[in-house]
């Protein structure tokens, strides 16, 4: 087990396919099932690389983004729309604690006063 | 325009000679050799499979350095083809019965003769490929180009690597989005690209070490985003992958990427792309008369195979149509997914 310094390597985003090792029946589904989430239908195949994109980051995938920043420049897509992408994920990231400061404000009217 | 970078021929850079190239590429540590993937569908030795193009690059002149350039061109560049040369191609595109004449460079205008060329293959009947740089026609002494062009009906092939200027300009030189706008702008104005007959196709390379994506696709991006911001129309969208030759392999080893893109290329080896490359119905004379298979072996001084006519002063039709086709490492930039050719996406 070499090149354990990390916890993350780059080179094994290209060994995903190995997952199969186990389960095979399970990853063959996974894989197929994803093929055909990623393919042209009512959204572009290029919107949702920029999905995906925006999933990579409020995940904080580190494959899953060197992947889809590829994959957005493959199919099409610009510096501005990957970096609105990447603010999509964080608006909503940021936006959903924000939001949960009406849970606080709840619990202050409850408590308070 | 701004950028105008040395060519690797004025800075002396190794990789500046095609043999060197070679040799770079055939130390890169690879899954498998070309000719290796090429037999494993039956198609070694590659062949052609007739001679439908006669592609003639009239020298390496240009007003762009781009950084991907294959041909390493640029403004000190000085070889041209000869006018023998020239007599030579044209006699053979007659003699021959090849339809199609595809004139590229360098800059293709800045050829003295470029004007005759034009009315020349117009005489002969021939469908004519005039591959554009779109600012070299703006240049001084130049701005005839155009009307000529569209009153001999030349297929316009102009370069523009993609719908705004950051990544333009990243590739071709600072400005170069603008200018290429003017020139997309005299030819829209001519009719080009509006479904008036003059054909306007656009070709994109990726702004960087990435593979060109589905070329319908970013068509119709493309279409959308060039009417919607500039008002400007075309034909076709051709999707071309970075060759790793000549300038654009210098900018690989630079980023220490070459074994990674190689790798990349050759991994997604298409085989259904490897029966329709292109060196199989064209062929390429380079600006001294040299025969080649295709544009990328003439930058990479890779000759024809021994036994095939050498120069297009001995150019034999059934010796051409017999020939192997010599291929290397690079090849695997015409095979990978969709495949690539003068023509874009062949798979």
């Amino acid at each position: 087990m070499a090149d354990r310094d990390h916890y993350y390597h780059q080179h094994d985003l290209a060994r995903f396919n190995e997952i199969e090792r186990g389960a095979p029946e399970l990853a063959k589904k996974f894989f197929d099932w994803y093929g055909a989430v990623f393919a042209e239908g009512a959204l572009s195949a290029r919107e949702k690389s920029l999905i995906a994109l925006a999933v990579a980051h409020a995940v904080q995938c580190p494959y899953c983004i060197d992947a889809y920043a590829r994959d957005a420049l493959e199919k099409g897509s610009n510096l501005d729309q990957m970096t609105e992408a990447a603010h999509v994920a964080a608006a909503i990231r940021g936006g959903a604690s924000l939001m949960h400061g009406v849970q606080m404000l709840n619990h202050v009217d409850e408590l308070g006063m | 325009m701004g950028r105008v970078l040395p060519t690797l021929h004025k800075l002396g850079a190794p990789l500046a000679r095609g043999d060197a190239q070679r040799a770079r590429l055939a130390a890169v540590p690879l899954p498998r050799n070309f000719e290796s993937a090429l037999a494993s569908g039956g198609l070694f030795p590659l062949r052609p499979a007739g001679l439908d193009i006669l592609q003639i690059n009239v020298g390496k002149r240009c007003n762009q350095t781009c950084r991907h350039c294959h041909v390493d061109a640029g403004p000190d560049r000085l070889d041209i083809m000869p006018r023998a040369v020239l007599e030579a191609c044209l006699s053979f595109l007659e003699r021959a019965g090849i339809p199609t004449l595809d004139v590229t460079g360098g800059a293709p205008e800045l050829h003295p003769d470029f004007r005759e060329i034009v009315t020349r293959a117009w005489a002969l009947g021939v469908h004519m490929i005039h591959r554009c740089n779109l600012t070299a026609i703006l240049l001084p002494n130049y701005s005839d180009i155009p009307d000529l062009l569209a009153a001999r009906q030349v297929e316009v092939i102009a370069s523009l690597p993609y719908y705004q200027a950051r990544e333009t300009d990243a590739q071709r030189g600072e400005g170069v989005f603008q200018e290429s706008l003017v020139g997309l702008r005299r030819l829209n104005a001519l009719g080009y690209g509006r479904g008036t007959g003059l054909v306007l196709n656009l070709v994109t390379n990726p702004v960087g070490t990435y593979l060109p994506g589905n070329q319908t696709a970013l068509e119709r991006d493309w279409k959308r985003e060039l009417a919607r911001r500039y008002d400007i129309q075309f034909d076709r969208l051709y999707t071309i992958t970075n060759m790793p030759i000549s300038r654009f392999l210098a900018f690989l080893d630079e980023q220490g990427r070459t074994e990674e893109y190689l790798t990349r290329l050759a991994n997604a080896y298409n085989p259904t792309a490897a029966t329709r490359v292109m060196c199989r119905t064209m062929l390429s004379v380079g600006w001294d008369g040299t025969l080649y298979d295709c544009d990328f072996n003439q930058m990479l001084d890779l000759p024809m195979v021994a036994l095939a006519p050498r120069t297009i002063f001995d150019a034999d039709v059934a010796a051409l149509k017999s020939r192997e086709i010599a291929v290397g490492p690079h090849c695997f930039g015409c095979t990978a997914g969709a495949g690539s050719s003068c023509g874009g996406a062949v798979a």
